[in-house]
């Protein structure tokens, strides 16, 4: 057959058809840059909208209260009985004596949080010897003050509408010039648990949840997955059987992830026994989500041990087993880490299955260990963006952003211990 | 062998898990239950766990009715011992209880809650009836003595004293118990004044005043009322349906819808003038108080004047507290842990 075109490299068709060819080459790689550039904006668009709204919540508006421990606010012997709201508005009063009116020591008396008898409570519980004198002692403002400070509150709306009214914003001011208001770091937000004080909520109960239930689901997902994985790779043989069963693996790590928590529901707290709401019962259904992502990632990085090493260990007498243990499996155990790793942090992820369990749920004590009531950091985030105060905003961003440092953290370690143990062949 | 070790060790470290006693007993309240009730439920509960040596309950948002559902279970300690409901429970629940063996239910009422239509402070406040939410909201409406698809697409069509606006609702999706009320409150009591004549009584019958339109004028905005509060600021010729607690919290870039003549103010909903409010409510078992350490006492914290009388803190969480006959009967009932009587 003749050639349609001309295959003269002289001739002019042959030079427009070059510069089309080139063209489309080019018009590729601008698409490709701009998908890119589209993705990065949307990143970088999501990223600064929470860092922007969330890094407020690590400051935190706090008062100064001159205190003083008198004994009658200590009638019974235990000394959590004590009147410890009743010394925090004293304390108000005194430095407002112009204050009177039901509505109005109302109004004076919410502008501290009421974590500041709890505070005053634990201090005097610490060291009764406390009671009897006088000291300052710098407390968490209420969140109204706190909203109002980070400038969340338009003071130009008519009085009914605004969380702070006139008189005590008046004494905020007040206050303010006499050095007793302050921002602070708010180190409540990683030491303590839940609370429905936005001024009083910290991510510490969430946190440690998580961690247990991570816990958990390494210690069950990342020797089974390996073990099965190992099996399949190595020993099993090649049938339909098989076939089936690495059919199931790959659908099974595409569930959607509640399926896993229904299933977690019917089978281990409605079977087993085991307590709703803990890490135990968290970590087991986690595991079955993360079972297939860690059995696929494990496979693949036995595959990618070149046969010339079985064949060599076979070679100089060494038994299956030896072979694997010994020779490939070493050979592959930073791919299957890093699998497990991108596993793990999928699971820090999620939501969805910790609801059917109980674990969306409000935990103020900080857990103790695996049996314990617990959330989990993804849980705070969705409980707390649906809170109605509206310090609650500025706290969910920082549990986002505290979330995502997790999530970097584990995958930039994934990406580390791929770069230092990868091995070329 | 490192490897080997590794995996003796975690295998080890699984069994001990494992093998921990799984729940002999329970030294904590746990409550589930509705979502409505959750954000007062849970200051009642922090406010008991700091001040007593017990440990703070457990609060699961569970909806209403998923909630008696885990409640009326069984008895025992891998069941809850409170159950938290933004309606009564239904006889049908009631017989679920009975039959898995708990036979009395203490029932107490904690005080009410709004529902509000909201919009933005940008636009002017709408003045509406339940008939005209009804015409503009309903799947089905009546016209010329047959039920048709709801042709409305302004409020000035549904009535011509509404501005020519589009309708567009953004409310709760049905598994919310804000939805539930918003049909009973709303849309059961607008089809009664809806001029229903020329329609068979057949028709009638199999008509669901309950159901909304789904060609867009209702958007169903998810559980998150905040994020409902955010799209009407972004967007103020939408009106939005959720509890009163969060116009309370935004009262400065919202405002409530004025229904039957009412604005939605805390005092028009305690007196019991603005028609959309609801009772809330809580369940205890009553086989469980004793058995778990602090109920008797979580009990004393809620029906508590500091807590949900007309100065406490619930009130300034946005609860709206009961009368003050109401509130003592309650509180006596809960004294006694008076059991109730089977509907």
């Amino acid at each position: 057959m003749q050639p349609t075109q001309s295959t003269n490299a002289f001739s002019p068709e042959f030079n427009q058809r070059l510069k089309r060819r080139y063209r489309a080459e080019q018009s590729f790689k601008l698409m490709g840059i701009g998908a890119i550039f589209i993705a990065l904006a949307f990143l970088v668009f999501l990223l600064s909208t929470i860092l922007m709204s969330g890094y407020s919540a690590f400051k935190q508006t706090y008062i100064k209260l001159d205190v003083t421990l008198d004994k009658e606010y200590f009638p019974d012997e235990d000394l959590a009985k004590g009147d410890f709201q009743g010394i925090v508005k004293a304390s108000l009063y005194s430095m407002f004596p112009e204050v009177s009116g039901r509505r109005d020591k109302r109004m004076l008396n919410n502008l501290v949080s009421k974590g500041a008898a709890f505070k005053l409570m634990d201090m005097v519980e610490a060291d009764p010897k406390l009671i009897g004198t006088s000291f300052s002692i710098w407390v968490p403002a209420k969140d109204d003050v706190d909203m109002l400070m980070k400038g969340n509150i338009d003071m130009d709306q008519p009085e009914a509408n605004r969380r702070i009214k006139d008189k005590q914003y008046e004494r905020i001011r007040t206050l303010e010039h006499g050095d007793r208001l302050q921002m602070r770091f708010n180190k409540t937000f990683f030491t303590s648990g839940d609370s429905r004080e936005p001024e009083l909520a910290g991510i510490l109960s969430a946190a440690k949840g998580s961690f247990y239930t991570l816990v958990i689901t390494l210690l069950l997902s990342f020797p089974m997955g390996v073990a099965a994985a190992i099996y399949l790779e190595e020993f099993a043989p090649d049938n339909t059987f098989t076939d089936l069963i690495e059919i199931n693996i790959n659908n099974l790590a595409a569930v959607p992830s509640i399926i896993f928590g229904l299933l977690g529901l019917a089978i281990f707290i409605n079977f087993w026994g085991i307590p709703r709401s803990t890490p135990l019962v968290g970590g087991l259904v986690l595991t079955l989500m993360t079972l297939p992502t860690i059995i696929i990632a494990a496979r693949a990085s036995l595959k990618s041990v070149p046969p010339s090493i079985r064949e060599a260990a076979l070679g100089v007498g060494a038994s299956k087993i030896q072979t694997v243990f010994h020779h490939v499996l070493p050979l592959a155990l930073p791919g299957m880490l890093t699998g497990t790793i991108i596993g793990m942090a999928q699971a820090l992820g999620e939501t969805a299955p910790l609801l059917m369990i109980g674990m969306v749920a409000f935990i103020v004590d900080i857990p103790g260990g695996f049996t314990d009531p617990a959330a989990a950091l993804p849980v705070q985030i969705y409980l707390w963006a649906d809170s109605p105060e509206r310090a609650f905003t500025e706290k969910t961003s920082a549990a986002i952003i505290i979330l995502l440092g997790f999530l970097i953290l584990m995958n930039a370690v994934a990406v580390y211990m791929r770069k230092k143990f990868e091995i070329k062949w | 062998m490192k490897i080997k070790g590794l995996i003796v060790a975690g295998a080890l470290a699984t069994a001990t898990i494992m093998s921990s006693p799984a729940h002999a007993n329970r030294d904590y309240i746990s409550i589930v239950g509705s979502s409505t009730v959750y954000p007062f439920a849970t200051v009642v509960a922090e406010q008991f766990g700091k001040t007593t040596q017990f440990k703070t309950p457990k609060i699961e948002s569970t909806g209403s009715g998923g909630g008696l559902k885990l409640f009326c279970a069984g008895v025992g300690v891998d069941h809850p011992d409170i159950t938290n409901a933004s309606r009564a429970i239904k006889k049908s629940e009631q017989e679920k209880c009975a039959a898995n063996g708990i036979k009395d239910i203490v029932e107490v009422k904690i005080g009410y809650d709004g529902i509000v239509l909201a919009n933005s402070k940008k636009a002017d406040p709408m003045q509406l009836t339940r008939k005209d939410i009804f015409l503009a909201l309903a799947k089905d409406v009546p016209m010329d003595g047959k039920l048709v698809p709801n042709p409305y697409i302004t409020w000035k069509d549904v009535n011509s004293a509404l501005p020519a606006t589009k309708i567009e609702v953004l409310g709760p999706p049905p598994t919310s118990g804000t939805r539930d009320a918003f049909v009973e409150l709303v849309m059961e009591e607008g089809v009664e004044k809806v001029d229903m004549s020329g329609i068979s009584d057949e028709v009638k019958e199999k008509f669901e005043p309950g159901a909304l339109r789904e060609d867009g004028a209702y958007v169903e905005a998810g559980e998150n009322d905040n994020l409902i509060v955010q799209k009407l600021q972004a967007n103020p010729d939408a009106l939005g349906i959720f509890g009163f607690s969060f116009l309370d919290q935004n009262a400065d870039v919202i405002q409530g819808s004025i229904i039957e003549g009412e604005s939605p103010t805390f005092e028009n909903i305690a007196a019991g003038k603005y028609p959309v409010s609801r009772p809330l409510f809580f369940y205890v078992k009553k086989a469980h108080v004793g058995t778990i350490p602090g109920i008797a006492e979580y009990l004393a914290e809620f029906a508590n004047e500091k807590a949900w009388g007309p100065e406490g803190y619930l009130a300034d969480k946005g609860m709206i507290p009961m009368p003050d006959t109401e509130r003592k009967q309650f509180a006596d009932d809960v004294k006694n842990l008076k059991p109730m009587a089977m509907k």
